[in-house]
């Protein structure tokens, strides 16, 4: 499944190729330093799910993915047991977490979501231990805590950007603690100085240096140039060994009956496109597309051609060469389908206020909407073009507009390329500005240009931009039948890891239902518990020092893993992108905790009515060994899901599952 | 009892003249001339034809907001004895003369106009001095973008007026709680909270935030008294009872009876039936109900079927075959079975009837009496007019090759036999043993032989090339990944077949079903059912020439051009007062920036301001800057076509916070009375610079004068305004 995906990124790393993906490149930067130490070539293709990996040693990156996996029981246990400092509620969590088939299989497979919930719990530890060491401020441990809460924070947010929600969580928990400083009139204000800097530097300066250094390494790793070239700018790509912008040479001014590649100018902006396929009914004009394409392609290629007469033959070696001029009216021609870059009064297909771009006429002889002027930014008019740095604007002679990318993807009938539109409006943006990438000019002398090396800042910006469209451009299809946030808690429906067919090895991502259950349950509980708690103190009813100490824990305790939960739960229903399964675990790591915390304080509150003590201990732990034992029994009715399934589905009686599919929606 | 015999009754009236005053001239600024133009203006355009519908009584699905709103509207209709004959097709059509201009204008206006009072009055029970409280309504008053708006069939002045009652009735319920909780006037007022807050979401579903709003406040209110101990529990839970009850249940119960007059005035089939199952359908009169009245209801073995596509997004379609075969080998190479088309047709037709039969059985008619089919039985189906089986193999679908292709079956004699065994699942069904049943069941046909899924899987790509006719494309899906409605069939038109021989079959299948019997939805099934549509249905977002980014507003980078004169140069623009905007988010600024160094100062014991003044002063931000951030946030993540007017709420509280700051500034900071009377005197002239600028934009915001041409190049002080220049 995803492995193929991760894997062949790990592959990347150990090739040194570049390579383009939504997530920062921490995680996948581990996994091929393990898959390196452990000895993995990186020559396994990883083309599709089910492939099998012969001699190739897989065992290092997967058995990296499974230890940080494991690492998940200790630090909850250890989180759970410094919030309630309660033995049976950590092991609880632990149990929980240890026969989660869920867990289990997330954790098995090289995947980022392993490396993720770890440093997710070592941050939520690492803020717990150090908020234990708060009596002791500028201890060795307290300094020790604090900063590595903030590596653990650098780390989840350079995994997926779904660690921005522990960064949030982590934020807020400070900004309370702080609020709480300030208030205790015993600190002085230059103490309290000092607790502020420390956080300052701790969990904002040390991340943000980290993550930086982060993309560092990524880039110095990755020179060789390779299939992400293209979501780059020209600039970007002249870094990579091997990119025909490295070392480039290339005519360097733009002359008439030159083939070329036009980049559009923002971030992620693509090649100038067409192709053989039609706008379909209904949409504009009926003639042939033009969009923005991120990949190198031949259809990328264009023909710059006078506006009153096709330019002699290139082979031609006696016609002399004339360059094209600032202010200039050219024809572009299509080079793949002789067709010309056209414009006209019809709206375009997305930006609706803006006009249709297609290609049009049969050879190269279109008509006058086929002109545009050529324009560089900042120069006199007359002025030679120079490939590469020229910024070109090109505008419709007949309207007025100017030839852009309005940045949104077109729907199926234009294969998801982007859109292209010329706009009324004449606002001076990058999305209306090109620039020459290519120039083949047999002709021209070709001379050794080196294009400005960007700095590190720029790199880091740009490629944060195309990670963040990248991501916002993973929209569900229609006809996909998307998982939907409020499938997760209630397992409603799992992920098919590998293998369909009865012969096959069938392992389906589902948690273990009895343990999900009994967290969504526990949810409930907890906030019943939590509001009686606080509306009896609010009302200042009289505790004893028992009840109070078990309200703090209810309150203080789980009201932080409350709030995690509800951070990394409640932003998925706003997300427009595709959503997994797998998005969840991170709340179900919060859950499982409450799970722990909350059914501890409420057997110790219901055992605290019961007189004698020794009835109450024997209800307490009773209780306790009913739900272990309940958990037990479920992992190993449902062992299969992660260890692998052989034989018929569950539908049918002789299958190891049968009789376990208490839902529909299960497929397995 | 009898008291008046001992003391004679006496009446007391008290009337605030400000008020009063406040009101007249709020009055005169929304109503003077309230038909002019007599055009359509902007989107009256597209609460028009609502109002028509309302008046003839049509039923309409509208995805923009509830229905209270466009009710109100068509009551301004009904009111000025409006017919409904207009045709709403273009901004700026001329009105004729059975429209009654004024009457549809005037609600919005006299909302408009009562705001004005309610801002003064809301800012007196937040306890400010009537100085800033007049400020405030003349603020409101003075502001060009609301008086445009309210001066329209629109919905946001009713909206606002709503909202701003709601505020102002909550404020009247805490400040009379303090003396005399559960008597008349508290009942009256809490009452009055839930009535404004349903009718606010009830116009539109902004009002939500604001709704949501209070409701937060009323709960923190709510935690304080917990904390205090003068109330006993009882009395608490008394308090608790009354808040959910006026502020949960009646708003509830308001807005379900805003569909049921919905429902009850659209009796008629109309333009939007399509988009209802069609259990709804046949409740409506007209439409689908004189096809499907006096149907069977169970379908039996024999019934003749259409069979509709229970999705019907974007259109509508029924599943059809007819003669032709699908071509041997496709543009892409691909080959196909060459056997009978198999489509999803988006009209009636006499190929989309269907004949349900028992595989064990050869009879094509209802047996008496009719043996019904039952969830889970195994059945054939034959199209009515081709008598051939649908069937479906394994072989690639023409535009979804990683589905089956489904056809009717030709026995071309070659190695592929017939597999038309379908069995039928009744997804909505109560138990096993359900009958299918015409129009209620919603069914899947899973194919015996493959398990493949019949689904209408054209909605999504282009419908079939042209030896398909363009029709959508229908296949078997293998992967049947939970219950997509593509996939789900309900039985549409239906009655039990005679005609064992196949021309009189024929002659059978033209004729139109008939007799009588109706299938009534209960009210509830209707309302989840049209609120379902209301939320999920999906207008394709197409990117308006005025549409505004979220951003562009706080700086009112961009206006909308309302209307233009046919001839001269006079028009309307949203366009609001630019001081105003300015000032408000100052005075948003300087409050936010202020109460967060006053926290901070007050953690550490330090007391700039008394307590007296504190309560007030964090009330009124609560109300203002929180009527401000939920009113304008939310629009950062919504992904529909947003408009300047959209803004307009929020930008009331804003308003509102502007007199709060300055008096809080010269009452707390100026301390010298030196600095006291200048700030006074900035103030008059901060505000007749505010009427100054009202007063420039006034020809913009009612349409007359008209301008010159230079004029109006005068008054495009931003260069992202969009005023319409006449070419002379």
């Amino acid at each position: 499944w995803d492995e193929t995906h991760f894997g062949k990124m790990a592959s990347y790393y150990i090739n040194r190729t570049f390579f383009f993906d939504v997530h920062p490149p921490l995680g996948k930067m581990l996994i091929g330093l393990a898959g390196y130490v452990s000895g993995y070539d990186g020559t396994f293709p990883f083309e599709k799910p089910g492939d099998r990996y012969e001699q190739h040693s897989y065992v290092g990156m997967r058995g990296f993915c499974a230890f940080l996996g494991s690492c998940l029981v200790p630090f909850a246990y250890l989180t759970v047991l410094e919030l309630s400092k309660s033995l049976p509620a950590a092991l609880l969590t632990a149990f929980i977490l240890i026969f989660d088939t869920g867990c289990i299989t997330l954790s098995q497979y090289i995947l980022l979501d392993p490396i993720l919930l770890f440093f997710l719990m070592g941050a939520v530890l690492s803020v717990v231990k150090c908020n234990s060491c708060g009596d002791r401020p500028f201890s060795a441990s307290w300094w020790f805590w604090l900063s590595l809460t903030g590596v653990n924070l650098a780390g989840a947010m350079g995994v997926k950007f779904v660690g921005l929600f522990v960064v949030l969580l982590v934020g807020l928990h400070t900004v309370y603690d702080l609020w709480d400083l300030l208030g205790s009139l015993s600190l002085s204000l230059v103490t309290f100085g000092k607790h502020l800097l420390a956080r300052v530097l701790c969990l904002i300066l040390l991340p943000l240096a980290l993550y930086t250094a982060m993309f560092a390494v990524h880039f110095t790793v990755l020179n060789k140039s390779g299939p992400g070239d293209g979501f780059f700018s020209s600039a970007f790509q002249s870094r990579l060994i091997g990119n025909n912008l490295h070392n480039v040479s290339m005519p360097e001014h733009l002359a008439y009956g030159s083939v070329v590649t036009m980049k559009n100018l923002r971030m992620a902006g693509g090649y100038l496109h067409s192709h053989w396929h039609l706008y379909p009914e209904g949409i504009g004009a009926r003639q042939q597309q033009v969009t923005a394409y991120l990949h190198k392609d031949l259809n990328n290629l264009w023909i710059i051609k006078k506006h009153d007469s096709d330019t002699a033959d290139l082979s031609d070696p006696s016609s002399p060469v004339e360059f094209v001029r600032h202010g200039d009216i050219i024809r572009l021609e299509h080079k793949e389908t002789s067709r010309n870059l056209h414009s006209h009064q019809h709206e375009a297909p997305l930006t609706k206020k803006h006009f249709q771009v297609t290609g049009y006429g049969i050879n190269g002889t279109g008509d006058s909407n086929d002109f545009w002027r050529i324009e560089v930014v900042g120069r006199k008019a007359g002025k030679l073009i120079k490939v590469l740095r020229s910024q070109v604007r090109l505008t419709h002679v007949a309207t007025g507009c100017i030839l852009g990318s309005s940045g949104k993807t077109l729907p199926k009938w234009g294969w998801e390329q982007v859109e292209v539109t010329c706009t009324p409006y004449l606002k001076e943006s990058p999305n209306s500005l090109w620039n020459f990438e290519d120039h083949i000019n047999p002709k021209l002398p070709n001379i050794s240009l080196d294009v400005l090396k960007p700095s590190f800042a720029e790199i880091l910006l740009e490629s944060h931009m195309v990670m963040i469209r990248g991501n916002s451009g993973l929209k569900p299809k229609d006809n996909e039948v998307t998982s939907k946030p409020w499938h997760w808690p209630i397992n409603y429906q799992g992920l098919r890891f590998s293998g369909v067919n009865e012969t096959d090895y069938r392992v389906y991502l589902l948690g273990n239902p009895v343990i999900w259950w009994l967290n969504l349950v526990t949810i409930g509980l907890y906030l019943l518990i939590a509001v009686s708690t606080a509306v009896t103190l609010k009302r200042g009813v009289q505790l004893t020092s028992e009840l109070k100490e078990l309200a703090r824990v209810v309150l203080c305790g789980g009201g932080l893993i409350m709030l995690g939960w509800l951070l990394h739960y409640l932003p998925f229903f706003m997300m427009g992108r595709v959503l997994y399964f797998h998005h969840y675990f991170p709340a179900m790591l919060f859950s499982s905790m409450l799970t722990g915390i909350t059914w501890d304080t409420l057997l110790k509150f219901c055992a605290g009515f019961l007189s004698p003590s020794a009835t109450a201990r024997k209800v307490y732990g009773g209780v306790f060994l009913a739900l272990v034992l309940l958990i037990l029994y479920s992992f190993y009715l449902f062992h299969p899901l992660s260890y692998g399934m052989i034989g018929p589905v569950a539908s049918d009686p002789s299958s190891p599952m049968a009789g376990l599919r208490w839902m529909d929606s299960w497929e397995f | 009892m009898l008291g008046f015999l001992k003391k004679p009754v006496v009446v007391t009236a008290g009337i605030n003249m400000n008020l009063m005053a406040l009101t007249v001239v709020g009055l005169i600024s929304r109503l003077w001339g309230l038909s002019y133009p007599r055009a359509v203006v902007f989107d009256e355009v597209y609460y028009g034809q609502f109002v028509s519908l309302y008046m003839k009584r049509i039923f309409f699905v509208d995805d923009s907001g509830p229905p209270f709103g466009h009710m109100l509207l068509a009551l301004g209709g009904y009111l000025g004895g409006f017919d409904g004959n207009f045709l709403w097709n273009r901004i700026g059509a001329e009105y004729s003369m059975n429209v009654p201009v004024w009457s549809l204008r005037l609600l919005p206006a006299l909302a408009g106009a009562l705001c004005v009072p309610l801002a003064y009055q809301i800012l007196v029970e937040l306890q400010f001095s009537h100085c800033a409280a007049l400020g405030a309504a003349l603020l409101i008053l003075l502001e060009n973008s609301l008086i445009t708006q309210s001066r329209f069939m629109l919905l946001e002045s009713i909206l606002i007026f709503f909202i701003l009652l709601a505020v102002l009735s909550y404020l009247k319920v805490y400040n009379l709680q303090k003396h005399s909780s559960f008597s008349g006037s508290w009942w009256f007022w809490l009452l009055l909270t839930g009535v404004a807050c349903s009718c606010a979401v009830g116009v539109k579903y902004m009002g939500l935030f604001t709704y949501v709003l209070l409701l937060a406040i009323a709960g923190l209110h709510f935690w304080h008294m917990i904390g205090d101990q003068n109330f006993s529990n009882v009395s608490l839970m008394c308090h608790f009872l009354a808040r959910g009850l006026a502020l949960i249940i009646l708003p509830m119960a308001m807005y379900l009876s805003f569909f049921y007059v919905h429902l009850t005035l659209l009796y008629r089939s109309g333009p939007h039936d399509q988009i209802m199952t069609s259990a709804f359908q046949a409740s409506l009169e007209g439409g689908l109900a004189r096809i499907t009245q006096g149907q069977p209801l169970e379908v039996a073995y024999g019934s003749q079927i259409t069979l509709r596509n229970v999705l019907g997004k974007p259109v509508q379609c029924w599943l059809h075959s007819h003669t032709n075969t699908y071509p041997i080998r496709y543009e892409n190479g691909r080959g196909s079975s060459h056997q009978q088309q198999v489509t999803c047709y988006p009209f009636k037709d006499v190929n989309n009837w269907w004949i349900v039969k028992d595989p064990g059985m050869q009879q094509l008619v209802v047996s008496n009496p009719p043996r019904p089919v039952r969830h889970g039985h195994i059945v054939q189906l034959v199209h009515g007019i081709t008598t051939r089986y649908l069937n479906t193999h394994d072989v690639a679908a023409p535009l979804s090759p990683h589905s089956q292709e489904v056809s009717c079956y030709i026995d071309y004699n070659i190695s592929m036999p017939a597999q038309n065994l379908w069995r039928v699942e009744i997804v909505n069904r109560e138990s096993d043993t359900d009958v299918w049943k015409t129009i209620l069941s919603e069914v899947r046909f899973v194919h015996v032989n493959t398990s493949a899924v019949l689904k209408a899987s054209g909605f999504f790509g282009a419908s079939l090339p042209e030896w398909g006719y363009r029709q959508l494309e229908v296949v078997g899906e293998k992967l049947s990944k939970g219950y997509h409605q593509s996939m789900l069939w309900n039985v549409e038109e239906h009655r039990y077949g005679k005609s064992q021989e196949q021309n009189e079959r024929e002659v059978e299948l033209h004729s139109p079903t008939q007799m009588d019997i109706s299938k009534n939805l209960s009210f509830m099934a209707k309302f989840m059912e049209l609120q379902w549509k209301i939320l999920t249905l999906k207008n394709e977002d197409t990117e308006h020439k005025y549409s505004s980014s979220a951003l562009d507003w706080i700086t009112m980078d961009t206006n909308i051009a309302y209307w233009l004169h046919p001839t001269s140069g006079a028009q309307i623009h949203l366009l609001g007062n630019v001081v105003t905007w300015a000032s408000a988010n100052v005075a948003a600024l300087v409050y936010v920036c202020l109460s967060l160094w006053y926290l901070v100062r007050r953690r550490r014991k330090i007391y700039d301001i008394p307590e007296g003044a504190w309560q007030p002063w964090v009330a009124a931000g609560g109300i203002c800057v929180g009527g401000w951030a939920v009113n304008y946030f939310p629009f950062f993540l919504m992904e529909k076509t947003l408009f300047l007017y959209h803004y307009l709420p929020a930008l009331t509280f804003q308003i509102l916070l502007i007199p709060v700051v300055l008096q809080h500034l010269s009452d707390h900071l100026c301390r010298s009375l030196l600095l006291k009377s200048m700030f006074s005197a900035l103030t008059v002239a901060w505000f007749s610079s505010v009427y100054l600028v009202h007063c420039t934009f006034r020809p913009l915001t009612y349409g007359e004068p008209s301008l010159s041409v230079p004029e109006l190049k005068d008054l495009r002080w931003k260069d992202s305004w969009n005023i319409l220049l006449r070419k002379q």
